[in-house]
């Protein structure tokens, strides 16, 4: 009887090891993201998009591989996404889930990659706790995080005199990890915090919450905020002459669509990091031509969170291609660390051993109105940070899986 | 400087003021509810999503017509209430003999789709809109400063308002009106079209709407989700003014704008939350409302 189930249970072993090697290496991408809400502008169809044109150029016929890539939308609610994470992972079989923006849910979606033994890679998640006490094996943050942020914005903010500062904070986990970052650098930098306002996340009127910050006197009004929540605040500081009145606004987490919706005339001078700008090479203008076509957005630019989507995608894709299987997703993310990074948007770089992918960043300054020369032209260079700089140092993260 | 529970009176003073404002936002927009839900009986969640094409339809004026902010502030109304009108004759008089639930069920759908329509053309981060030419700057009041263009919202809110409490509570249109609401058949006897006259009033319901829309375009961030941020809480405002009372709306929009603005001096993170606490609280005690009359 035994010896019977034995020998059954070797021959589905044997007819599942056959139908494998027949078949190509089958590989399915999750995109989950925020398909309607505040986050969708800087992600959400242009995520999905970046990470088709991604499987298109890494062209996985000639590789001996079939990728498929599907979405789902994740409302900024961590129990949606988790939800949304866990059938892809038990039964669509998704291999790797991608973008996630909203620390919140990319937390959740962190732990359950790390349970499943699947792979999460971040572009659109902030916060560096994902690489600093809660990094995991399964997991790669891509694009950008707070530390980068505060140290990119604040140090360059703090270094032109502007040495004291009150923050309005966007009251949930992202907001509460920029601030404190930043505060940290602005301190260290010889600076000083005069004080806060915890802001209700998705708060249209921020008239009471810049009263305080004038009353503080402060030099520099830190916005650890994002997307509608920061357009509102600038634009409502430029009503009530916050800048007009001597005060600066540093936006410590501004995305490009945020600069066309407030308009230069409102953000000039505005300075902020990304990692990421379309008009920076002739590699970002083409695939920003491209991505306008695939995500349906003329006249749209793409921010750096598709861009970190496509990066990602790609050095994925020749992980799992040099390993030619998908299923152990430690074992692809350790062979992402063991790979330089190449790609056309990002050049070349590498993935560290706490999960954090290093690329350059880049302090920009909003262009005035006159400077602006056509539709999207925004930026202009203020400093190239060099990676190695960037980023938080490996040692300071407290990241388990280094120290241990 | 005098000092009023450990907070300076400058700062106190400011934030009064500053919740007058949104409070001339919460009064507009909870007046355009308690008219149509008054003289209609239509729960009308569509209210947010009006709101929200009205900021629109100032920037597309401007983009596409040529129209600045003063042409959009006659303009945007005629044609979001225009709209209005088309969809109380093709949906919402079908419903006029059934349970409100039903004009709910349909108007937030219509919401959805509307926004998602929006969404799906324009993205969800939002359009630049500047404030006029004419209202820019501000003054120094001693205890904060003023821009000229949220004063001039506070003017003109309590003006519209002011007016819409007197053409329907103190004008023959307005007593046509309220007896049609109570016996449409017997106001129908006296030869007066009482079906052209419910669907005028409900294009005006959404055309206030539009309004706020308008003036809310410059300081708010013009995106399309900005109608349901703002739509729960003139619900709870129109519900603890008590359903379908006008001046209740008004006075009610004021009042909890203040409320919302003095939470912010003293606890900003409950500050999205007080008005639920103060609708609860008014539920409780006074289940119509502040100035509703119980059926």
């Amino acid at each position: 009887m035994r010896s019977g189930r034995l020998l059954f249970a070797f021959a589905a072993l044997m007819c599942t090891a056959a139908a494998a090697r027949a078949e190509d290496v089958a590989v399915k991408i999750g995109v989950l993201t925020d398909m309607s809400s505040l986050y969708s502008g800087i992600s959400g169809e242009g995520s999905v998009a970046a990470a088709k044109l991604a499987v298109e150029d890494f062209n996985p016929a000639a590789h001996g591989m079939k990728v498929e890539v599907i979405s789902g939308d994740h409302q900024n609610k961590p129990d949606i996404g988790a939800g949304i994470a866990r059938q892809w992972y038990d039964a669509d079989h998704v291999d790797v889930v991608v973008d996630v923006p909203t620390s919140s849910v990319a937390l959740a979606i962190n732990e359950l990659a790390r349970e499943k033994n699947k792979v999460f890679l971040g572009s659109g998640p902030a916060s560096s706790d994902l690489t600093g006490p809660k990094c995991s094996p399964n997991t790669i943050q891509w694009t950008y995080d707070t530390w980068m942020l505060a140290h990119g914005t604040g140090k360059a903010v703090v270094q032109t005199g502007g040495d004291t500062w009150f923050f309005l904070t966007a009251d949930y986990a992202f907001g509460h990890a920029l601030e404190r970052d930043t505060s940290a650098v602005v301190t260290a930098s010889g600076g000083k915090v005069l004080g806060h306002a915890l802001v209700p996340l998705n708060t249209p009127d921020f008239s009471s919450f810049l009263l305080q910050a004038q009353t503080s006197k402060a030099k520099i009004i830190g916005l650890a905020n994002a997307g509608g929540d920061t357009i509102n605040a600038i634009k409502q500081g430029a009503e009530f002459g916050v800048t007009a009145g001597g005060q600066h606004f540093a936006g410590l987490l501004v995305f490009i669509n945020d600069i066309e919706a407030l308009g230069l005339k409102t953000a000039q001078g505005l300075v902020l990091t990304e990692t990421w700008y379309w008009d920076m090479t002739d590699a970002n203008r083409a695939f920003t031509k491209r991505w306008q076509v695939a995500a349906n957005r003329p006249g749209k630019f793409p921010a750096m969170v598709p861009a970190g989507v496509y990066s990602s995608v790609i050095h994925y894709l020749k992980a799992v291609a040099a390993l030619k299987s998908a299923s152990d997703g430690r074992a692809v993310v350790a062979k992402m660390k063991e790979m330089p990074t190449d790609d056309p948007l990002f050049g070349k770089g590498s993935v560290r051993a706490d999960g954090r992918k290093l690329h350059n960043a880049y302090l920009f300054e909003v262009k005035t109105p006159e400077e602006s020369k056509y539709p999207g032209d925004d930026y202009k260079l203020r400093a190239t940070i060099p990676a190695d700089e960037a980023f938080r140092p490996l040692k300071d993260g407290g990241c388990p899986l280094v120290s241990g | 400087m005098f000092e009023i529970f450990g907070v300076p009176s400058q700062a106190l003073f400011g934030q009064l003021l500053l919740g007058l404002i949104n409070g001339s936002f919460y009064a507009l927009l909870s007046l355009g509810l308690a008219v149509i839900f008054g003289m209609l009986n239509i729960i009308n969640f569509t209210h947010g999503a009006q709101y929200m094409m009205g900021a629109f339809a100032a920037y597309l004026l401007l983009q596409h017509a040529g129209i600045g902010y003063w042409g959009a502030l006659v303009v945007a109304p005629i044609l979001i209430g225009a709209t209005g009108v088309i969809s109380e004759r093709l949906f919402l008089q079908h419903l006029r003999k059934l349970d409100p639930l039903y004009g709910l069920l349909l108007t937030f759908g219509l919401a959805l789709v509307i926004e998602g329509l929006f969404r799906n053309y324009y993205g969800s981060s939002g359009l630049p809109y500047q404030v006029p030419e004419a209202l820019r700057g501000g003054r120094n009041l001693g205890f904060m400063f003023l821009p000229n263009y949220r004063a001039w919202v506070i003017v003109l809110s309590l003006a519209v308002c002011l007016a819409t409490w007197f053409a329907i509570e103190r004008t023959r249109l307005g007593s046509y009106l309220r007896a049609a609401t109570e016996n449409p058949v017997l106001v129908r006897a006296f030869g007066i079209n009482v079906p052209r006259m419910v669907t005028l009033t409900y294009g005006f319901g959404v055309a206030l709407a539009a309004l706020g829309g308008v003036m809310a375009a410059p300081i708010y961030n013009v995106s399309p989700q900005m109608g349901s941020d703002l739509i729960i809480v003139v619900f709870a405002v129109v519900v603890i003014g008590g359903m379908g009372s006008i001046l209740g709306a008004i006075v009610t929009g004021f009042v909890l704008g203040i409320v919302e603005g003095l939470t912010k001096v003293f606890y900003p993170e409950a500050s999205n939350t007080v008005i639920f606490v103060i609708m609860a609280i008014v539920l409780l005690v006074r289940p119509a409302g502040l100035f509703g009359r119980s059926a």
